[in-house]
């Protein structure tokens, strides 16, 4: 059933490097059937207990204010509109308009189509959020399913590009994943990545969805890490927030120790972003935990993690002023976009 | 600033009221001691929390006379059903009361306060939930119809889970119908001391559970009194021989829970990040101060260098300090001669030529503490491979195959627990099967339950604590 033959697969330079240059669909299996099992109780243990950090008032000041940094604020519904983008660009730019001091949020996300209207309202802000600007993330590549054609596929990521995205999501064909085409998944994102380049030859970010909670067990969800990476992946992401389970704290952390056992093995940094689920800050907190006690504080910067979220950026603005206030005031002190 | 760096967090102790002195609470009251009171101190601090009484020879007399009599008058003529209710109620006193539990455990213990508050104290609840249930249902412990309580139980336990420790102890033991006079450990008094106020405010029928505080010598009376039908003893394997040899033809019935060398063994096919948790969980948890915990690593020669290098950097993480801190993941150890002696083992594995690394985490400057440490290169036949040294300390040996890695993990006088860690399930059976020890955890280490039985092999004791056999413990068999 599976094509196992000697057939070649897209010579992405990661996998050449580690697995060599004959990189065929049996070779490709062979590495990642290698890779160490991973024992789902005592991930899960290992999530909660780093869940019961007890983080306050500086630590917390400053966790609040990372979230904030890190955040992908997304807006991804069919009934999206050029006003919706603005009004989501406006709170991605002044997330409270009360309080001069809030950092702005690292990007928003929006479907293909919104890209221009997304570039248009961020105009000047519109950049590079680890030197302070904003950038416009897409959902690329038949999202949130991926059942398209790969042609289709290009042209949805080409298109966002050229309409200025800064940022591509795409989503892996977890169907060819699960029925063990894996050469065929990792053809498809060496595409994806190529189709993000640019016409002045720089790349557009990769973020590479793998839909968790379809994957449905943590063999899956390594295995799969480890080959959006070594297809080009620049971020591994959860979820696309269009199935239940989305992000979980276990399915995080995972992710975040094949990052960081690909930094042991290659000194390259890849970027996690969990995405969906997450609306709390205290969630959210866990997760800046885990990444801290996973990969390193280092980790916490926008070109290597994001939250992909829309609902946590209102929850975090109030535990903000309720922590410059002492007092909590209520969901009529944040703004609706 | 540092994230990593967290905040301090620590747990207040406002919710203690503490006396300044305690002493023995005999036939439901606390009463003086006839020996010299002796103080409990933070071991993470050095200060005074309280003054203890001593109890001497007569007052071991008075407690094992309260406790027959309770037994003669009371317990023994109450239902299971009825003796059930109390231990209900004293679980969920104990519930009730978690927070406090936990703070006084790590304020007299030194350990962190996320293991009394997340595993100690919720243990303890779960213990007296578990036989509480048994103690109408005892035709069915497996003994035939009607099984008789033995009588009085003198039961000895240790400082590591204080309050742990005497909820394995009591709860079977009442759930059978004993009546108890119970030791806690000379370091630890306090838990225990609180517990008896918990009694009191759960009515339990005076004399049914007395306890009396003092040192090795009190201990000893207690056990060797003639008036105790049975003998419950966790600490060392030197006092638990002593204990053996002198209750040896009284006719007491004795459960011993001694020491351990446990082997944690790493295959190359283990879920690699898991077993370093798994590694650290089974040396570092309570600061090693475990008589089950995994302090030989036994990990295939194929992996060693990895899992050491992993090892390293997870233990690079834990935070070491404030045991009421809630991010303190080891705290203090529990007192100096336990370090004096954790100390010198590690100095002999030096100087027997294993290689010594610790954590690089800052230690405090009043208080007893150890850095986890791990030895490499070490030998079979080297001393802190051999030795109890319930410490933060790990020993760390190689395999090649499995037989080596059963021969290796059975060449220890212990036999207590051991760890195994594959993603192979008939591999873990195939190992587990050859194993000699009382408890083995397939990819996981340090998990209790009060169902399952605890105990060991060889100089690792007799009898097990815990489920059906943990109740049997405290019975004899009826008439068929």
């Amino acid at each position: 059933m599976n094509s196992s033959g000697p057939s070649a697969l897209a010579p992405a330079h990661r996998a050449i490097e580690l697995i060599g240059s004959d990189l065929t669909e049996k070779s490709l299996r062979l590495h990642l059937e290698g890779l160490s099992g991973v024992d789902a109780v005592g991930l899960e243990q290992r999530a909660a207990s780093l869940g019961t950090r007890s983080i306050k008032t500086t630590s917390k000041a400053w966790a609040l204010d990372t979230i904030i940094r890190l955040i992908d604020l997304t807006t991804l519904e069919g009934a999206d509109t050029p006003g919706k983008v603005r009004s989501l660009v406006a709170k991605a730019l002044t997330p409270d308009p009360q309080d001069a001091s809030t950092p702005r949020v690292a990007a928003v996300c929006v479907y293909g189509d919104m890209v221009p209207s997304a570039v248009e309202a961020l105009g000047s802000a519109h950049g590079d959020p680890d030197a302070g600007g904003i950038s416009v993330a897409a959902v690329a590549t038949a999202f949130p399913s991926g059942r398209a054609s790969l042609a289709v596929k290009l042209a949805d990521t080409a298109d966002a590009v050229a309409a200025g995205a800064d940022e591509i999501d795409m989503v892996i064909d977890r169907g060819a994943f699960l029925a063990g085409n894996y050469g065929l998944v990792f053809d498809q994102i060496v595409a994806v990545k190529e189709a993000c380049r640019r016409d002045d030859g720089s790349y557009a970010h990769l973020k590479v969805i793998l839909e968790t909670g379809e994957l449905n067990t943590y063999d899956n969800v390594r295995k799969a890490s480890w080959l959006s990476i070594l297809a080009g992946g620049d971020f591994i992401k959860t979820s696309t927030g269009k199935v239940s389970p989305a992000a979980t704290l276990p399915v995080t952390l995972l992710m975040l120790e094949v990052v960081r056992d690909w930094h042991r093995l290659t000194g390259e940094r890849i970027g996690v972003k969990p995405a969906g689920g997450i609306r709390a800050s205290k969630d959210a907190i866990k997760y800046l935990v885990t990444v801290a006690e996973t990969v390193g504080e280092e980790w916490l910067v926008p070109h290597l993690f994001r939250f992909g979220a829309s609902s946590l950026l209102n929850d975090v603005l109030l535990q903000r002023q309720k922590l410059s206030t002492g007092r909590y005031s209520g969901p009529d002190y944040v703004t609706v976009d | 600033m540092s994230f990593l760096d967290y905040a301090p967090a620590p747990e207040s102790t406002s919710i203690l009221h503490l006396k300044k002195s305690y002493g023995l609470f005999i036939d439901g009251q606390f009463v003086k001691g006839h020996g010299s009171p002796f103080l409990t101190i933070s071991p993470s601090t050095e200060e005074r929390i309280a003054e203890i009484a001593n109890a001497n020879a007569k007052d071991v007399d008075t407690a094992v006379a309260a406790a027959r009599r309770a037994y003669d008058r009371t317990w023994s003529k109450l239902s299971g059903a009825d003796r059930g209710k109390y231990l209900f109620r004293i679980a969920r006193l104990v519930q009730e009361r978690a927070r406090e539990l936990a703070v006084a455990e790590s304020l007299d213990n030194g350990k962190p306060i996320k293991e009394s508050r997340d595993v100690d104290v919720p243990l303890v609840a779960a213990w007296f939930f578990y036989y509480a249930g048994w103690a109408d249902k005892l035709d069915y412990a497996g003994l035939g119809p009607n099984p008789r309580a033995l009588g009085v139980a003198a039961q000895v336990i240790p400082w590591n889970f204080p309050l742990l420790m005497l909820a394995w102890k009591i709860a079977p033991a009442l759930a059978a119908g004993n009546t108890v006079v119970l030791k806690p450990a000379e370091t630890t008094p306090l838990t225990a001391l609180l517990f008896a106020e918990i009694l009191q405010q759960a009515d339990l029928p005076a004399g049914v559970v007395n306890i009396i505080t003092g040192a090795g010598d009190t201990g000893e009376a207690l056990v060797n009194h003639p008036d105790v039908n049975k003998v419950a003893f966790t600490g060392s394997t030197a006092v638990g021989r002593a204990i053996a040899k002198s209750v040896a033809g009284t006719g007491k019935k004795v459960t011993l829970e001694l020491g351990g060398k446990a082997a944690n063994i790493v295959f190359d096919d283990a879920p690699i990040d898991q077993a370093v948790e798994g590694i650290v969980n089974g040396i570092f948890f309570n600061q090693g101060h475990v008589c089950c915990a995994g302090s030989r690593l036994l990990v295939q020669e194929s992996i060693h260098d990895e899992v050491i290098d992993r090892l390293k950097t997870r233990m690079s993480t834990l935070r070491l300090g404030d045991p009421l801190d809630k991010n303190t993941d080891i705290g203090a150890i529990n007192s100096k001669e336990q370090l004096e002696r954790i100390r010198e083992l590690s100095d002999i594995g030096e100087a027997e030529g294993a290689e010594r690394w610790s954590a690089p985490c800052e230690i405090p400057a009043k208080g007893f503490w150890f850095a986890p440490t791990i030895f490499t290169n070490v030998s079979t036949s080297s001393r802190i491979a051999r030795e109890e040294i319930f410490g933060p300390v790990l020993s760390v040996l190689t395999f090649r195959t499995p037989a080596e890695a059963i021969a290796k993990a059975n060449n220890t006088p212990y036999g207590l627990s051991a760890g195994i860690w594959s993603d192979k399930g008939s591999k873990i059976l195939a190992v587990a099967d050859q194993l000699r020890a009382g408890v083995i955890w397939a990819n996981t280490f340090n998990r209790f339950d009060p169902a399952s039985p605890f105990g060991g092999y060889k100089e690792s004791g007799y009898g097990r604590e815990g489920g059906r056999h943990g109740l049997a413990a405290y019975l004899e068999g009826g008439s068929w």
